[in-house]
């Protein structure tokens, strides 16, 4: 599950692990014990409608990252699969007879059926070429069908969506998913199924053309393979996957709106994704995982949360293009030397007044936002726990110097962290 | 007859509008093969500079200054920001300009609130250029095709020209022979790219009193200015103008003239089902055309990319 899947061929190590066929079994069984244990470590309802949304997410993201990491195709507007997928799915609820003889488990195969019919049309034009063309085309597709919505009332329901009642289904062994908890087991049920079935896609042949095909498409053609019909292979059971995860949302949350489909969410996939790291299989994992706490906790915290994750994501793609598991994985030659030790206490010097020195620096934004953005009069404000005046002069000198020193620490400290990065990394006996 | 040229003249002025926008994005393609996303959010910032400065000095410093403001900012963005993302490939600087797409939007709201901003056409220009048969045509909507029409024939002259336009067009094709001719590419690069937002900047200035200057004034205009450019063509001048003037004019009058799908279908001999309201065919049969005049863009993208996929006037590969 770990193993990288940009393969470098000045490596042979590496290639030789990409090459063999192996597929290792513990992390799928630790991550299918923890998926039925979650409920009983956070039992409350709030927890359970969070691992629901993050489950949804992950399933969505990993489709989208068969396109981004796997494909090297940039699509803007993958939402309308997930929506359209979870739209039908909505349609099938409220089709009494069908759905009283199916059991809601079943459901999102119904979605990813439809997502893979819609991603077949599209996909037969988009193809032809990865890069801009592609992005563009998925972009325009993508905000036609979300204006459609609109017009075509009778299949999205037009401003207000549609919805309908899960529970109408055929009885499961006896459960009828009124419950939240249910529900959750048959997400955390489906995340399982298709993250293994989109990770066994990726140790297909097919899903080792389509790296080929995202990083030489004239040597892969040379070869005899047709790089169109990879890029189509990939978008088609990308639709599928994307298409189970707008079915799993219409049956948790019961409705499902124009909001599903719009250009906002493809792009709020693609930020998880790449923050996530599109370079390994669960980078989109990770990123799923801590996109969904992040925007849960800062959300009820700060106003301004969209604004710090688009310099986060913009920090990202400049200056850690591997996003989160490309800076975990960087640690892993380390590791294998057994040096990780050597490096807490640099780490600890430097990152910690770094974290610190931005802590500080979003408090100077926060009041700086309050100052110019707060009703009249409204002087009081808390941050990080304390309350105070944003108008007096005391809490800006705090902030400004305890981001300041914080800053300065990080940068004189920057070097020995390099050096013992350096150190870390290298085989004993050459050491600098 | 005479709503014609009313119509004429409200669509000449968002296709000129549009093509100001994708005149900057289609020349920073041609060049690097980039697509700037974030090209529609210079556009937003040449409005709110435009603002902030006229309600100082007046509406035409801002419009001497904003323009110039953004596109120093964008060649910052080129120099410190793309050029660094360059080296990862093509597919992260599109991440990258999306995200900084994303950040403007957010800068934008933290500095400026969520709310409209006052912005208005200065007073100079606020009267009746003249009217057709009982329809005013308002003199800013003159002096917006001027200033457009001013900026193209510009443009098209330094580029055809003169010796600067000359060494743009040869960086273009050959980037590497013009560089050891002893020309500084990256610095063209970073000048036209510059230029490009500085265009957008312009737009930016002279559509906010009309259009609105509000935080999703970039996203509203944003995929029609690429859809522009993937109909005229990838990198291709005369295909983003005539993509663009085409898609302000298709706009402008499927939005005046009430065309029914309900008309046409009867016409071909389609009987119409009855009662409507219960017909699975309802919505085929109620649509008008000013209910679908903004998706038309996106319609047409898609028949051209399928018919054409080179674009109207595109000629190589992307």
């Amino acid at each position: 599950m770990t193993d990288q899947l940009t393969t470098d061929p000045a490596k042979p190590a590496q290639r030789m692990r990409a090459g063999s066929m192996t597929i290792p079994l513990i992390p799928w069984v630790v991550a299918a014990i923890l998926l039925c244990l979650m409920p009983y470590i956070f039992t409350a309802n709030s927890a359970i409608t969070i691992m629901n949304q993050m489950a949804i997410t992950i399933i969505f993201a990993l489709a989208y990252n068969m396109l981004l990491g796997q494909g090297g195709m940039l699509s803007f507007g993958h939402a309308v699969y997930a929506g359209v997928g979870g739209f039908a799915c909505m349609h099938i609820m409220n089709m009494g007879d069908f759905f009283s003889g199916l059991p809601l488990p079943f459901l999102p195969i119904f979605g990813g059926l439809t997502g893979m019919g819609l991603a077949t049309i599209v996909a037969s034009f988009s193809t032809r070429n990865a890069g801009v063309v592609f992005a563009m085309i998925s972009l325009g597709v993508g905000e036609l069908i979300a204006a459609c919505s609109v017009i075509i009332v009778v299949f999205f329901g037009g401003e207000e969506g549609i919805s309908g009642d899960r529970t109408y289904g055929l009885p499961f062994f006896g459960v009828e998913f009124l419950q939240q908890v249910e529900v959750y087991y048959l997400i955390a049920f489906w995340l399982l199924l298709s993250a293994a079935l989109m990770y066994l896609y990726s140790r297909t042949p097919l899903g080792r053309m389509a790296n080929a095909v995202r990083d030489n498409p004239e040597r892969a053609e040379f070869l005899g393979y047709s790089a169109r019909w990879v890029r189509f292979y990939s978008f088609v059971a990308s639709g599928f996957f994307a298409g189970v995860a707008g079915a799993l949302f219409a049956i948790n949350y019961e409705i499902l709106t124009e909001e599903n489909l719009n250009t906002t969410q493809s792009g709020a996939i693609l930020l998880v994704t790449f923050l996530g790291g599109v370079g390994f299989f669960f980078g989109p994992i990770l990123g799923a995982i801590v996109f969904t706490l992040v925007q849960t906790v800062l959300s009820l915290q700060t106003e301004l949360w969209g604004f710090y994750l688009g310099i986060i994501f913009v920090a990202t793609v400049m200056f850690f293009p591997g996003g989160l598991a490309g800076l975990i994985m960087m640690h892993v030659p380390a590791l294998r030397m057994g040096k990780l030790g050597r490096l807490t206490v640099p780490y600890l010097k430097t990152l910690l007044p770094a974290v610190i020195g931005t802590m500080g620096a979003a408090a100077l934004v926060e009041m700086t936002f309050h100052v110019r953005h707060a009703a009249t009069g409204d002087h009081e404000m808390t941050l990080f726990w304390t309350t105070f005046d944003s108008h007096s002069l005391t809490p800006w000198l705090v902030a400004i110097a305890v981001t300041t020193a914080c800053f300065a620490i990080t940068r004189a400290t920057a070097p020995a962290m390099l050096d013992a990065w350096n150190d870390a990394n290298s085989a004993d006996g050459n050491v600098k | 007859m005479d709503l014609i040229f009313v119509n004429l003249i409200d669509g000449l002025v968002t296709g000129l509008l549009l093509f100001m926008l994708s005149a900057g994005l289609t020349l920073i393609f041609s060049m690097m093969g980039v697509l700037n996303f974030a090209h529609a959010s210079f556009y937003m910032l040449g409005a709110y500079f435009a603002f902030q400065i006229s309600l100082a000095v007046g509406f035409w410093m801002g419009l001497l200054i904003a323009p110039l403001i953004v596109g120093v900012m964008g060649a910052g963005v080129e120099r410190y920001g793309l050029r660094r993302v360059h080296q990862y490939g093509h597919v992260p600087e599109l991440i990258f300009t999306f995200g900084l797409a994303l950040l403007i939007e957010e800068l934008v709201q933290f500095v400026w609130g969520k709310n409209q901003m006052p912005y208005e056409a200065p007073e100079i220009l606020q009267f009746t250029a003249f009217a057709i048969a009982g329809n005013a045509i308002p003199a800013y909507k003159i002096f917006m095709i001027f200033i457009s029409v001013i900026i193209f024939i510009g443009l098209l002259w330094v580029l055809t020209r003169t010796r600067v336009g000359m060494i743009i067009q040869a960086a273009l094709t050959y980037p590497k022979t013009v560089e050891s001719l002893g020309h500084n590419v990256p610095l063209i690069f970073m000048g036209v790219f510059g230029v490009g937002t500085a265009l957008a900047g312009v737009a930016g200035v002279i559509a906010g009193p009309v259009l609105g200057t509000f935080p999703g004034m970039a996203f509203v205009l944003g995929s029609i200015v690429f859809v522009t450019i993937v109909i005229g063509g990838l990198g291709s001048l005369w295909g983003a103008l005539v993509a663009s003037l085409l898609i302000g004019w298709m706009t402008t009058f499927a939005k005046s003239y009430n065309f029914r799908m309900e008309d046409l279908l009867s016409s071909l001999g389609f009987i119409k089902p009855e009662p409507i309201w219960d017909s699975k065919w309802r919505d085929l049969w109620t649509i008008t055309s000013p209910q679908i005049a903004d998706i038309l863009p996106y319609i047409l993208m898609v028949l051209i990319l399928i018919f054409r996929p080179y674009g109207l006037f595109g000629k190589r590969d992307a």
